[in-house]
């Protein structure tokens, strides 16, 4: 693992990051702030979601897309939307928490229900609890208000601020995916994460240490749930509107792809796939129209990109990173004279 | 096996006795006005078992090859709904083009255990014992082969047509109602479903045969339980993998055929069957072919029940028996602990 080196370039690097997206508005156009930033920033919250689950706790879950459609649902039920029928119209600050509750207990329930298996099963009772979720909402009339779902779902306007606006929005969603990023960061050093990690690598010998593993591994998806569900209330307010689409099975796929294709070895790698992904997604038509193909060919585009990912880099946009400068690190070591010392000596590996 | 099963579990057998003794009772006596009060009509009840017994039936034929797949090879093939309906595609191609149903069954099978082989060989062995990769590999070719259909086929509606000989209804000795003429009314109900489900049950009882008591069953068998000592003790477990994953693939395509003749084919009926395969293997257990059998039937059942008795509800009953599955064997009803 290359840690954080105080002062070295990868530091600088993060901090000139850092005041770039904070200068952002100062140069980018609304649609780039509002549709690219803003919607990247929550896809990749969601998918931190998933990549510290997959990460750190070994469990591929699909079912975070869902927690945050669960949450955004929340929010257009007990809050206001145009739907006034069902909507219950109940102020913000009872809505929101209430919908961030609700929808990190359905993640800590389907999480308890997955971790009583394990590796690829978890994928399937995930992806399967995920599907309900989706034909639930779409079923459902009295609550859910079945295909249609809910439009016109807006956010309080706060210290006399609309948060609908581009860079208000831009900012709402900076702040809760950098809070979302750097408190994984913390939890995957503190005990709690660290136990994490041991039960991925070996659960039978954290259980022998006197580890509760399933306990542990519940509590992770209660964790990661509470992100996604932050991010499925701002996912409402940015969209206005939830519907079962939302929460779909492309979707939900698609959380997958965005944390894989980033990569799923550190927190920063979801929110690099769901940069590539909305940029792919805004873009794909009019590059896929200059290739004389036709713009409907978009999943085309996505799937196999994936494909060639998951076939010659498993750990995505971050393993290649990884991989050129450690041959570049290589090839530097290898001009130094020590190092030719060395391999002349022992004959050590090619 | 099902003595021992007796021996075992006496209360449960009683359970599942009770159960069975009242569902005869229910299709063969004459209900009361009671009993139509509380559930509708005996018609609407009979068709809802009817439909969910032949569902059960196609769901049976894509798990079956799912969980053979799984079972044997721990390869997790959610490409397996894509396998499905591009096989439907073809079954219409056919169908269409030939004017011969039967035919179509045949090429679908063959074409689609075909592209079994080249999954097997070209994908699947090349990231052996990589379970996430291979969930990652086949999904983003799932995505690939679903854009590719849409291309093709468009996403239009497409039924592959009855033949003749199989259309209309068959009078089943099951009495529906009696009118108030004392006339008695027997139940209708299409013939090619009836047919259709025979047929699933003939190629599950033809699979358990040759699991069973065939040499090739045996090597199945045991390489289910211990691949590596199989290997060792000189078979040519590759040649066996690609066996079986031809056959799980081509039962894919078949079902496809079935299911274009039963339902529709769009696209999205692809996740549709790959879902319904997971959770049948869920609840069945992974890798049991009688368990594939169950959890079939009791999803089928669960989902036309479902959508006849509690319209918005539906899912809920599927994903409850799914739950309750796994809170109380998670290892599916017929699977085994590992």
């Amino acid at each position: 693992m290359s840690g954080m080196q105080p002062g070295g370039p990868r530091t600088a690097a993060a901090w000139l990051l850092g005041l770039i997206l904070l200068l952002m508005p100062a140069f980018a156009g609304d649609f780039v702030l509002f549709q690219i930033f803003g919607w990247a920033f929550i896809l990749g919250m969601i998918a931190l979601s998933l990549m510290f689950l997959a990460g750190y706790g070994g469990m591929v879950s699909l079912v975070q897309m869902s927690v945050a459609g669960c949450a955004a649902y929340m929010v257009a039920i007990f809050g206001d939307s145009a739907i006034t029928q069902i909507s219950l119209g109940w102020p913000w600050w009872i809505t929101v928490p209430l919908a961030i509750a609700i929808a990190t207990l359905f993640g800590t329930l389907a999480g308890a229900l997955a971790v009583r298996t394990q590796g690829i099963y978890t994928i399937m009772i995930t992806l399967a609890i995920a599907s309900a979720f989706f034909y639930f909402t779409r079923q459902n009339y009295v609550v859910f208000n079945g295909f249609s779902g809910f439009n016109g779902v807006l956010p309080p306007p706060l210290f006399g601020v609309d948060w609908r606006q581009p860079v208000p929005f831009y900012y709402l969603a900076l702040f809760f995916a950098a809070l979302a990023y750097f408190l994984v960061l913390y939890v995957s050093r503190a005990p709690f994460g660290l136990a994490l990690q041991g039960i991925r690598d070996n659960p039978r010998r954290m259980e022998a240490l006197g580890f509760n593993v399933v306990m542990h591994r519940i509590a992770a998806y209660a964790f990661a749930s509470a992100i996604a569900a932050v991010a499925g209330v701002l996912l409402v307010w940015l969209n206005a509107q939830v519907s079962p689409g939302t929460a779909g099975i492309g979707p939900v796929i698609d959380i997958l792809i965005i944390a894989v294709v980033g990569g799923l070895g550190r927190p920063i790698g979801p929110f690099i796939g769901a940069i590539i992904y909305v940029l792919l997604r805004t873009f794909a038509l009019d590059f896929l129209v200059s290739l004389g193909l036709s713009g409907e060919r978009f999943q085309l585009l996505i799937g196999a990109g994936f494909l060639v990912i998951v076939f010659w880099s498993p750990d995505g946009v971050l393993g290649l990173w990884d991989r050129t400068r450690e041959r570049i690190a290589s090839r530097d070591r290898q001009r130094s004279p020590l190092y030719r010392a060395i391999r002349g000596q022992t004959g050590g590996p090619a | 096996m099902m003595s021992a099963f007796v021996r075992a579990h006496p209360a449960w057998s009683a359970v599942i006795a009770i159960a069975l003794a009242l569902l005869l009772v229910a299709v063969f006596a004459h209900w009361p006005p009671g009993v139509v009060a509380v559930l509708g009509r005996k018609k609407i009840f009979l068709n809802a078992l009817l439909n969910g017994i032949t569902l059960g039936g196609l769901y049976f034929l894509v798990a079956s090859g799912f969980t053979l797949i799984f079972g044997l090879m721990k390869n997790v093939n959610l490409a397996h709904g894509s396998l499905y309906l591009f096989g439907g595609y073809i079954g219409f191609e056919i169908a269409e083009a030939t004017g011969w149903w039967l035919l179509s069954f045949v090429v679908a099978f063959l074409l689609v255990a075909a592209i079994g082989v080249v999954l097997q060989t070209l994908v699947f062995r090349r990231i052996e014992g990589q379970d996430l990769r291979q969930t990652l590999v086949t999904i983003g070719i799932s995505i690939v082969v679903a854009d590719l259909m849409l291309w093709i086929w468009g996403g239009d509606f497409y039924q592959i047509s009855t033949p003749e000989w199989l259309q209309g209804p068959m009078v089943l000795p099951v009495i529906s109602a009696i009118k108030s003429s004392g006339a008695v009314v027997y139940l209708k109900y299409p013939l090619v479903r009836i047919v259709i489900f025979l047929a699933s049950v003939a190629i599950g009882l033809a699979m358990w045969m040759a699991l069973n008591r065939t040499r090739i069953g045996m090597l199945i068998r045991a390489g289910v339980d211990d691949r590596e000592m199989l290997a060792a003790s000189g078979i040519g477990v590759q040649r066996v993998f690609v066996l079986v994953f031809a056959f799980g693939a081509g039962l894919a395509g078949l079902a496809g055929v079935v299911g274009g003749t039963f339902q529709s084919l769009a696209p999205g009926e692809d996740i549709r069957f790959l879902l319904a395969s997971l959770v049948v293997v869920i609840v069945g257990g992974m890798g049991s072919i009688v368990g594939a059998a169950l959890g079939a039937l009791l999803i089928g059942l669960a989902e036309q029940f479902g959508s006849v008795y509690m319209p918005t509800y539906a899912v809920v009953l599927t994903f409850l028996i799914m739950v309750l599955v796994l809170a109380f064997r998670p290892q599916g009803l017929m699977g085994r602990r590992t």
